[in-house]
């Protein structure tokens, strides 16, 4: 029997392949992450969901080396603009979390892994992005 | 000038980690402090606007009054992230500008103890046994440390990073130098938390929180209080000539909070509002940013500091590397920025913020700042910055008289 599994958030969706997918105003063309009341840029009250580019590049990044129990340090904290235009935060993957490894304007794409499994067996899927080439 | 409002006292104490003392104790000796700076008594306010964020449901605007005096004036108790302070004071001069009041304090208090390391994300819930989306992101677990970081530290490292990006000239070695001076600048200020200066390399070489900030380029936690009488400017006309002579002009008093930018749901943007509040304030005061003596701005990490030279248009668009470099900042320099010392080093007990900010360029603005008094300083602007995000400035000029 396949394994169950669920995206760590509802704005990544794992079928057909990963990707995320943002809330588009359908007024002004805002993109949002979070469940909306309306749009935070016009007011607009119309949403459409419009996936988002899974490439993009590193647009700013943090090496984390304190954080609350239980999370796993250094980590690389990275804010990515994708190729059209949203922005999205995640781990940077596939790196080592070293100043000198990680370059401002890198080229980076969409990877998803496991991030543990609950009691009834169901497997999480989480997202992050890799270098391009790594 | 006749609408215009006046800091008539003000007061602060040590920021430290008092053990023994609490919120009311340290707000009770801001306030009286101040009052007794200002040459005028409890009975004289006509409103108390008390800014504290962790002690936001305990009332202690009523619990100072209580123990300094129940007058029963009205109270007003603050909350406003980082930017608390700031709006406890402006909370007291809209009540002066309304005309529902000629005279108010402002407080600002705090008592973090060591609190550790602070965060935008909801902390210690329990991992559910079951994965099920909830919230507003239908997360199924805890994201810190999988989607990035909400560690404040983190954050701002981030946000100078994002500036590196754009900007040629700026990298570890710029906010080092930051975190450089305001230490050495915290040397003279008896009242800052800490007042040891630090070499570049013992900065560098510091425990790493989150690249580019190391431990000492990271405000710390602790405990404190500020306080400022605030007076209009035609009941400052019937005080004695020595309270006119040192009452300081709050020329400009803005708050903003954060306009809708693209990314701004996954990295606070902390630039656009500050601009804003920046423009605006020197718009209200008809003072430019070549006029200041001194900045005081919101350096809770030296990421911060950096992009803020900017924001607050310090430097040459895209300059805030070469900025430091040149020493500018420094006490001796063109624009010296945290005489104090800074949030780095002075400390940041997080609602006293907003109001120490301004008993710092009040006291420079008097003359009356001691060994690390700015000579001739004649005009200074204050700066806050709390993430959610509201950003408050205010500039402060000398008593023509």
């Amino acid at each position: 029997m396949a394994t169950q599994r669920i995206p760590l958030v509802g704005y990544l969706v794992l079928e057909p392949e990963p990707h995320l997918v943002a809330q588009q105003c359908d007024g002004c063309g805002a993109r949002f992450f979070d469940r909306r009341n309306a749009c935070g840029s016009c007011g607009g009250r119309d949403f459409e969901p419009a996936p988002v580019a899974k490439t993009g590049h590193l647009r700013a990044f943090s090496i984390v080396h304190r954080a609350d129990p239980g999370v796993a340090v250094p980590f690389v904290s990275a804010i990515v603009e994708t190729s059209d235009g949203t922005t999205v935060r995640a781990n940077l993957l596939e790196v080592e979390p070293d100043p000198a490894e990680v370059r401002l304007g890198m080229e980076v794409h969409l990877v998803t892994y496991p991030a543990g499994t609950d009691s009834e067996g169901t497997e999480c899927v989480a997202f992050g992005f890799a270098p391009v080439g790594a | 000038m006749s609408d215009s409002v006046w800091i008539l006292g003000t007061s602060m104490t040590r920021f430290a980690r008092h053990a023994d003392r609490d919120v009311v104790d340290l707000a009770s000796e801001a306030a009286l402090g101040a009052l007794t700076d200002g040459g005028v008594t409890v009975h004289d306010l006509d409103v108390l606007a008390c800014g504290s964020l962790f002690s936001a449901h305990a009332g202690v605007g009523q619990q100072l009054l209580g123990q300094i005096g129940q007058t029963g004036i009205s109270v007003y108790n603050v909350a406003n992230a980082c930017a608390t302070g700031a709006t406890a004071l402006r909370v007291g001069l809209m009540a002066i500008r309304s005309g529902e009041a000629s005279m108010a304090m402002a407080v600002g208090v705090e008592k973090m103890g060591k609190m550790g390391l602070l965060t935008s994300s909801p902390r210690g819930s329990k991992e559910a046994k079951v994965f099920a989306p909830s919230g507003r992101f239908g997360s199924v677990r805890s994201v810190d440390g999988i989607l990035g970081t909400k560690t404040m530290p983190g954050v701002f490292g981030q946000a100078g990073m994002r500036y590196a990006h754009d900007h040629e000239g700026v990298g570890f070695d710029q906010f080092a130098r930051i975190a450089h001076k305001n230490h050495l600048h915290s040397v003279l200020n008896p009242l800052a938390q800490y007042q040891k200066k630090f070499s570049l390399t013992e900065i560098k070489a510091a425990p790493m929180m989150a690249y580019p900030n190391t431990l000492l380029m990271c405000c710390p936690t602790g405990d404190g209080a500020a306080a400022a009488v605030l007076v209009s400017a035609e009941r400052l006309a019937t005080l004695t000539a020595d309270q006119r002579r040192r009452a300081v002009k709050i020329s400009a008093s803005v708050l903003t909070s954060d306009p809708y930018v693209e990314g701004g749901q996954v990295q606070p943007d902390v630039n656009t509002l500050t601009r804003n509040a920046a423009d605006a304030a020197y718009e209200q005061a008809g003072v430019g940013p070549e006029d200041l003596d001194l900045v005081e701005l919101h350096d809770c990490f030296a990421s911060a500091e950096l992009i803020h030279y900017d924001n607050l248009r310090l430097c040459e668009p895209g300059g805030a590397g070469d900025f430091i470099d040149s020493g500018a900042p420094y006490r001796d320099g063109s624009t010296p920025v945290n005489v104090s010392g800074g949030l780095i080093s002075k400390g940041h007990p997080i609602g006293a913020t907003g109001v120490a900010n301004l008993y710092e360029v009040a006291t420079h603005l008097r003359g009356e700042a001691g060994d690390r008094q700015i000579p001739e300083a004649r005009a200074g602007l204050a700066h806050v910055i709390g993430l959610g995000s509201s950003c408050g400035v205010h500039i402060l000029e000398r008593s023509a008289a």
